[in-house]
């Protein structure tokens, strides 16, 4: 990106002022070296957002933002619906609740070395993963709509998961104001099959080890140490998802077109909160959130599943489950005082701080985890939400590494079977349907997720709490 | 509507950058052959649809006012068939009169030993999306979430 666009506010953060028909300035944090890493889309997509109708405050661009469709992905923004504010199917994207959950197993890495691929094995043999892979689980138009309102509660009372791990969820599992009605039917065939599936592209399901403790006494109180082994799951709705956004893209650019909304971009496209179509939006955005809960619910008892072959007695808790790809009612400060807003995170976590009442009552003291994903080779993070990141960006924090490199690029630099290959060296089990997607996601064709990492801690946008290292990787 | 006889080698199509996910470009005479090379452009972001036998076939239907909303109804329906009927596609034969699309779709089942499918496509965006002439030449385009 092109630093002179941009005034230094301070080390972490920079902003363009509101300049044409932007109606608030863009705020980006990160270090000036990560800054001049993303493209310049970030800043022309962001400026974009930040003259759509109702914005509040500004257009933030998280440290690992990059050129998206409409929203820069690592894009924030929220929207007041009693100043026109919009909600925009850009603004959320096609992954619906894209997210990621880590379970705690107990277990130390010298309690898995014996048997490390055997289990990859099992791993990839029970988990559907990539292209044409289909889950065990087939739901009727009515089971459909159930599971749209449940969410992972639905998941949980089908059998698969327990009641406590509906306390570590955002939302306690369920999305309220759900509308299976607002799901076309396309959306629930192409779903029908998929429930259970991990997907492809940068999904994964990862056993990691955790690599660095960063804070102790908070480490505690989300109950990782430092040579834990846990599992982390990354993945979304699915094909509904995909399908809702497919659905409402195009409804939105053509309602846009009527209501005579400018969009910079068509991918922009919006529909007024109070709408009908921005109702009917919402109501199946939710029932995609509730899909994608479900969808990691089921992922989760299959994991366990596979995990207690080897290990007959292991429990498995669930430390946190974070959605992406949202958009979320929230109560936020404005102005000295409190006001519902709704706030877009494409490509960027919730991240409250502690004492927040949406946390947890055993982790309120922490605040909000933040599980940020690696890519393949590279570390993930677990961080928590800062009282700071309220004021900063509507408490949101980043979401992984994001991309430097384009597939085609990618495709040229490596070769997936020598990835595979030099990351089995370093200990790292590959399991993957697809040497050519493999390649496609290579670790160096992303940011370095620490960089990110870092720069989202010294922005003071979430806490750095430990570092967990990849040791098997199941990829769509 | 008979099965497209012209080898996939004949027609010019192309991916381009973009960073998170990919763009799809096909070249054509004609509108309906553009929209044929584009859509193959659409499976080589998957496999390399020389390795999909033209067994089966799907239909299709669309209608739009504009070429542009066509073309992303016609991908999109394309990405529906491939998700729902576990398909994957290497010949097309298409008929468009505004604002009617009508097409056909051969390929066969997902092997995943024999295709061995990199990225699943979750659906075409109004990135980049165009549909129209440039001189003599029809150019259908746009950016794939994938």
């Amino acid at each position: 990106m092109e630093m002179s666009l941009l005034e230094k506010v301070s080390e972490s953060c920079w902003q363009i002022p509101a300049h044409g028909t932007m109606r608030v300035p863009v705020i980006i944090y990160g270090s000036e070296k990560i800054i001049q890493q993303m493209d310049q889309k970030v800043a022309e997509q962001a400026s974009n957002v930040a003259s759509l109708p109702g914005i509040v405050k500004a257009s933030y661009v998280m440290p690992d933002a990059h050129w998206g469709y409409g929203f820069p992905i690592g894009g924030v923004a929220a929207f007041d619906p009693d100043q026109d504010g919009v909600i925009s199917a850009g603004g959320v994207g096609f992954d619906i609740s894209c997210g990621v959950r880590t379970l705690l197993t107990g277990l130390q890495e010298k309690d898995i070395e014996p048997i490390k691929n055997k289990l990859a094995d099992l791993l990839f043999k029970e988990i559907p993963a990539g292209v044409g892979s289909h889950g065990k689980i087939h739901l009727d138009k009515n089971e459909m709509d159930k599971m749209l309102v449940g969410g992972a509660k639905w998941a949980i009372e089908q059998g698969y998961g327990k009641e406590e791990d509906l306390q570590r969820i955002e939302e306690g599992g369920c999305m309220p104001g759900a509308d299976p009605q607002a799901v076309s039917n396309l959306a629930k065939e192409r779903q029908a099959k998929e429930m259970g599936t991990l997907g492809s592209g940068n999904h994964y399901a990862e056993v990691q080890v955790v690599g660095k403790i960063f804070d102790e006494a908070i480490a505690k109180l989300l109950s990782i140490h430092e040579g834990d082994i846990v599992v982390s799951i990354h993945c979304g709705s699915r094909g509904l998802g995909h399908q809702i956004g497919t659905d409402y893209l195009k409804e939105m650019v053509l309602c846009a077109q009527k209501l005579k909304i400018e969009l910079p971009e068509r991918e922009l496209a919006c529909a007024p909160i109070q709408s009908d179509l921005g109702k009917r939006y919402l109501g199946a955005m939710r029932a995609g959130i509730n899909c994608a809960l479900a969808n990691r619910q089921i992922l989760t008892h299959l994991i366990r599943k596979v995990f207690s072959y080897f290990f007959p007695n292991i429990s498995m808790p669930l430390l946190y489950d974070v959605s992406h790809n949202t958009c979320k009612v929230e109560e936020h400060s404005i102005n000295g005082g409190s006001k519902k807003l709704f706030v877009h995170r494409k490509g960027a976590t919730r991240a409250f701080g502690p004492g927040h009442p949406e946390i947890p009552k055993d982790l309120k003291e922490a605040g909000q985890p933040v599980l940020i994903g690696g890519s393949m080779g590279t570390h993930s993070y677990i961080l928590v939400g800062t009282t700071q990141s309220e004021r900063l960006a509507f408490s949101s924090a980043v979401h992984g590494a994001g991309r430097a490199m384009s597939r085609s690029k990618a495709l040229k630099e490596w070769k997936g079977k020598e990835i595979i290959k030099s990351l089995e060296a370093k200990g790292i089990l590959i399991r993957a349907v697809s040497e050519r997607g493999v390649a496609e996601e290579a670790p160096l064709a992303y940011k370095d997720v620490s960089d990110v990492v870092e720069a989202a801690h010294k922005a003071k946008l979430a806490k750095l709490i430990a570092r967990l290292d990849p040791l098997i990787c199941i990829k769509g | 509507m008979n099965i497209d006889k012209q080898p996939i080698t004949s027609y010019r199509w192309e991916t381009f950058s973009h960073m998170a996910d990919i763009g799809i470009r096909g070249f054509g005479n004609s509108p309906e052959e553009a929209l044929i090379a584009v859509s193959l452009a659409l499976i080589s972001v998957i496999t390399d649809p020389q390795k999909v036998s033209p067994t089966s076939s799907v239909s299709i239907t669309c209608q739009d006012d504009s070429y542009d909303l066509l073309l992303y109804d016609w991908l999109n329906s394309l990405i529906f068939k491939m998700a729902t009927e576990n398909m994957l596609f290497s010949a097309f034969e298409v008929e468009l009169r505004l604002p009617f699309l009508r097409g056909m779709a051969w390929g066969e089942t997902i092997d995943r030993e024999k295709h061995k499918p990199a990225v699943e496509v979750k659906g075409a965006t109004f990135t980049e999306l165009f549909f129209g002439q440039n001189g003599n030449q029809w150019i259908a385009q746009c950016v794939v979430d994938v």
